[in-house]
């Protein structure tokens, strides 16, 4: 009897130990992925100097006199991200905000789960179908030379935050109480403007947050903007070839070696750096909606 | 009746409904758009062959065989790993943890885990599994890059579902002397089964949509594997979203590009209604 019960003891232990190492492996992983990044990527930093690298104008990796400057990769996705969320923001507020509170429940059943679709397409889908529609469209319409620009890019980015922006903030615009909207409709206010003068603000931390994951998405997506953005390391102009933070480390490294490789690292340190600012105020977002 | 809304505050109700309109309008033109166009090029080029062999250069055919089975093996390899390890995890947080700081730490890192861009797991992932542990490119060290990808979304599912089981469950179970791992594998875990079954399920669409993160782990390969190989180091194979990928832009071999799109779409809505089906048995059960 008592050998069993120590036996049983000694198996609670291990479970213990177990499932608290599960417990710890997400916090490792993260270590990890940090250590990787900084211990690949640092070196390249400081051999090209990190004023050269971070503000340099000119990539040419494969030159004679090879120059590592991401100043145009960095901008490229910060306006590339811009575009986006410029377009996509007030499109999915305003889709949230139909689907949350003016359809009827069928239609916004019907809506929202075209949202679920769009969310769950693949993203080289999404530059296949960009390589195939948007950039010969964009190339016709605006008559130049080639339609895989920054442009495309933006279009391709704003339906891929879409559904982030919309789901997200539809879920923060029905938990605003109904008795918000009650007041303000007895006082004589149209369905319209309650919405929008009273939902939409009570709900603004939420709809912030669609933003930023939007952001996050945008900055981080690589497959479906390498096969819409020309990928040419230009400064970015609209209707260049540009290519993103991502699409620099993806396009080079199949066949990149020595600093040219090393430099493809510090590339993914300095988007690492980038995401983990977007966690930051993501999560500083959120606490203040807790308060 | 009486007026009582001015004109201006009547046009601006009108604009901004009619822009509501617009905007839900605009999303649902796109979604259709993009399926119909897809599936109207895609699927007159499906065939029995198409889907049963592999490409070859000697017949000129095309074949996605191959990457319809690396895609299964990557799913099948994904799970049996981050399976235990994310439910694991989501056990720890929910039963044992008893500080919060603790608990606070390791959800920041699941939240970091989650907003990380694949592209970046695609690099670490060949960094660590294919050059640091010599896994080769290969399915097995694409598979592990996806463990971390999805160990997110396995703990954030299951430690929903482990928190709407009722405390009252885990009392009554300790009170009768059971002990705390027996409690939890008779009593909390079989009333928490589909919170992880949502979470398998959603892994999956995201193992399936996922491209970035294996272009350079499991690399390009369109050779039919057996079970036995697939998880063996140095076996690569390419995905359906890889090799649509290749097809689309490195070969400009559109048709068959938009047939896999086209297969991708109809797993894509394949998994988005199961999963609404177990959420909504998940709130069933919720409310019970």
């Amino acid at each position: 009897m008592k050998k069993l019960k120590k036996a049983a003891n000694f198996f609670e232990k291990l479970m213990n130990i177990i499932f608290t190492a599960c417990g710890f492996l997400a916090v490792a992983f993260v270590i990890v992925i940090t250590g990787f990044l900084v211990v690949k990527g640092a070196p390249a930093i400081s051999k090209i100097g990190i004023t050269d690298f971070l503000f340099g104008t000119k990539w040419e990796s494969t030159a004679s006199e090879a120059s590592y400057g991401i100043l145009p990769f960095i901008l490229t996705s910060v306006y590339g991200t811009l575009g986006a969320v410029i377009i996509g923001v007030p499109l999915g507020l305003f889709c949230a905000i139909f689907v949350a509170k003016m359809a009827k429940p069928n239609l916004s059943r019907m809506v929202s789960g075209a949202v679920d679709l769009l969310s769950g397409i693949p993203s080289v889908v999404y530059g296949l179908v960009g390589m195939i529609i948007i950039v010969p469209f964009v190339r016709k319409a605006f008559n130049l030379p080639d339609g895989a620009n920054l442009f495309s890019a933006i279009i391709v980015l704003t339906v891929m935050i879409l559904p982030s922006v919309v789901s997200i903030s539809e879920t923060a615009i029905r938990a605003v109480p109904r008795e918000y909207e009650e007041a303000s409709l007895a006082l004589g206010a149209t369905k319209t403007e309650t919405v929008f003068k009273v939902v939409v603000p009570a709900a603004k931390s939420g709809i912030l947050t669609s933003v930023v994951l939007g952001i996050g998405r945008s900055i981080g997506e690589a497959m479906a903007v390498m096969m819409v953005a020309g990928n040419v390391a230009n400064m970015p102009r609209l209707f260049k070839s540009v290519r993103f933070l991502t699409t620099a480390i993806a396009s080079e490294m199949s066949y990149s070696s020595g600093l040219q490789r090393e430099a493809l690292f510090s590339i993914a340190l300095v988007l690492f750096v980038f995401i983990l600012i977007i966690n930051l105020i993501l999560n500083l977002v959120v606490k203040k909606d807790k308060n | 009746m009486r007026e009582t809304i001015s004109k201006g505050r009547k046009i601006k109700c009108a604009l901004l409904n009619a822009l509501m309109y617009l905007s839900a309008g605009i999303i649902c033109l796109v979604l259709i758009g993009i399926i119909g166009y897809i599936l109207y090029r895609g699927l007159p080029h499906i065939t029995p062959r198409f889907l049963t062999s592999k490409p070859s250069l000697l017949r000129g055919t095309t074949g996605i065989l191959p990457n319809i089975l690396n895609t299964l093996y990557l799913i099948l390899m994904t799970l049996i790993v981050v399976l235990p390890v994310g439910v694991g995890a989501a056990i720890y947080l929910n039963e044992y943890a008893a500080n919060k700081k603790v608990v606070r730490v390791i959800e920041l890192a699941t939240e970091t885990l989650s907003g990380i861009p694949s592209i970046i797991y695609g690099l670490v992932g060949m960094l660590i599994f294919v050059q640091f542990c010599s896994l080769g490119t290969s399915l097995l060290a694409g598979a592990l890059t996806l463990v971390i990808m999805t160990l997110p979304t396995i703990i954030r599912t299951t430690q929903e579902s482990l928190k709407t089981v009722p405390i009252g469950y885990r009392e009554g179970s300790l009170a009768l002397g059971a002990g705390k791992w027996y409690m939890i594998r008779t009593v909390v875990l079989p009333s928490a089964i589909d919170g992880i079954v949502t979470g398998c399920i959603l892994s999956v669409g995201k193992i399936v949509g996922e491209s970035a993160a294996l272009l350079y782990t499991a690399g390009m390969a369109n050779e039919i594997l057996g079970i036995t190989d697939a998880v063996k180091p140095g076996n690569a194979g390419s995905s359906l979203t890889v090799a649509l990928y290749m097809y689309a832009k490195e070969r400009g071999e559109f048709e068959t590009a938009f047939a896999i799109a086209s297969i991708l779409l109809v797993l894509t809505f394949v998994i988005n209604m199961s999963a609404k089906l177990t959420a909504r048995i998940l709130k069933k059960r919720g409310n019970r």
